[in-house]
């Protein structure tokens, strides 16, 4: 698996009244398959999860992937790390499913037609074969999702960030999309407040107040969260 | 879900106009729109209008993608044209209805014959020996791509932002929609900009 490491990245914002802390300076190496990252809304773990893939530039420290900066060699990372939201509406630039895988094979295959090929592979794979030419509006929000993961996973990262991908979906399409970014070969680090899905990763991080407060094994880690979260 | 976000949606297919290289159909319709412009005439109004109608039929582009594409042009084109009505006359009225009609069915049948990437690829063509002087063809092309797809993205948006302001009883109020209206789209606009990066297509 590839490493995430955190060398004493810190996030800032200035504000009205001073710099306001939503990160503090976090160290951390991360190695596992799976990592789940819990805390409560306005937490941090955001913030955490875009600076692995730079959509963040830390205002202290450094973030590295497998050795890369991620402020210095941004592109190289998001090569490496992609990235997931938690509106998949946001992510649709195309105006039909396969078009907007499409988009994401653009820098791998130059040719249209091999290209089409590999993104109807591509939404079969993620069971949207029927929708592909179907405008992205037209579909639920499940599907959205998983049209966005889709894209995503097109160009193959190693490491794939998803930031609260199943809040906006309902219970049938949460259990659908948990079982898919589990079950990925890829690294995975999955932003969450499904606690069951929180538990079914290696190791979990509890951020609250702009900190990792708590940093183990899933069931712990879970505990000690619901612990603070609801004294 | 509106029709209206279905509009620019490409239907893919086998025929001439399917077949057709991009730069073609761009130039085609670049010329035609001239044209059209150009041209003031009633009577030629008609026949511009017959000309995209025959385009659509070429390409068998649906009947219902040309009815909705007719419906959203439908407002501006009555606007426009009464404008031009109570200033010039009928006949100037009714040419300026049927030129708007018909340019928005040729821009239908340009969207729903060509896929965007193929848009986009001919955009990276033609912008490449730009490179020298440090222009970036995938950015423009995607720029393009991303101006065709705003109009059903941002009308998304207005349904939404509507329907919250009726139902927190605000009614049609016009602060009440623009305002939050503007917001979310610039927000949206963000969250894409966010997007895009995420999947390393500015870079």
């Amino acid at each position: 698996m590839p490493t995430l490491t955190l060398d004493g990245a810190g996030v800032t914002v200035p504000t009205v009244g001073g710099d306001r802390v939503v990160l503090a300076p976090t160290t951390l190496t991360l190695t596992e398959h799976r990592i789940g990252v819990v805390g409560a809304n306005g937490s941090g773990k955001s913030t955490l999860a875009r600076l692995l893939n730079g959509l963040v530039t830390p205002s202290v420290g450094r973030v590295l992937v497998d050795g890369v900066d991620v402020a210095r060699r941004g592109a190289e990372v998001r090569r490496r790390v992609g990235f997931s939201f938690t509106d998949p509406a946001a992510q649709l630039v195309m105006p039909t499913c396969v078009e907007d895988v499409e988009l994401s094979l653009r820098r791998h295959e130059r040719d249209g037609a091999r290209r089409r090929e590999r993104a109807l592979a591509v939404l079969a794979r993620y069971g949207l074969a029927d929708h592909a030419h179907d405008s992205v509006h037209s579909l639920s929000g499940g599907q959205k999702q998983l049209l966005a993961l889709a894209g995503v996973l097109a160009s193959e990262p190693a490491v794939l960030v998803a930031d609260e991908p199943t809040t906006l979906l309902d219970l049938a399409n949460t259990r659908r999309v948990g079982d898919l970014l589990l079950g990925l070969d890829q690294q995975l680090v999955l932003v969450t407040h499904d606690l069951d899905l929180a538990r079914r990763c290696d190791r979990v991080l509890v951020v609250a107040d702009g900190a990792v407060i708590v940093d183990g094994p899933p069931d712990e880690a879970v505990e000690r969260y619901v612990r603070s979260a609801l004294p | 879900m509106s029709s209206l976000l279905l509009l620019g949606v490409h239907q893919p297919g086998h025929t001439v106009l399917h077949r057709l290289p991009v730069g073609v159909k761009m130039t085609a319709l670049a010329a035609y729109s001239l044209t059209v412009v150009l041209v003031r005439s009633a009577t030629w109004s008609w026949g511009f209008l017959a000309l995209a109608l025959a385009a659509a039929l070429l390409g068998r582009v649906r009947l219902r993608t040309l009815a909705r594409a007719a419906r959203s042009v439908l407002v501006v084109a009555l606007v426009v044209a009464a404008l031009q009505g109570w200033l010039y006359g009928l006949p100037k009225a009714v040419e300026t209805f049927v030129d708007l009609l018909a340019l928005a069915l040729a821009a239908v049948v340009l969207t729903a014959t060509t896929a965007v990437n193929a848009i986009l690829d001919a955009i990276v063509r033609w912008l490449g020996p730009l490179r020298r002087v440090g222009a970036n063809p995938e950015r423009v092309a995607l720029t393009f791509s991303l101006a065709l797809q705003a109009l059903p993205g941002t009308l998304a948006l207005a349904l939404e932002t509507r329907d919250a302001a009726r139902a927190r009883g605000l009614g049609r109020h016009p602060r009440a929609f623009l305002t939050p209206f503007v917001i979310r789209v610039v927000a949206r606009a963000h969250e894409t900009g966010d997007a895009l990066q995420a999947r390393g297509l500015g870079d």
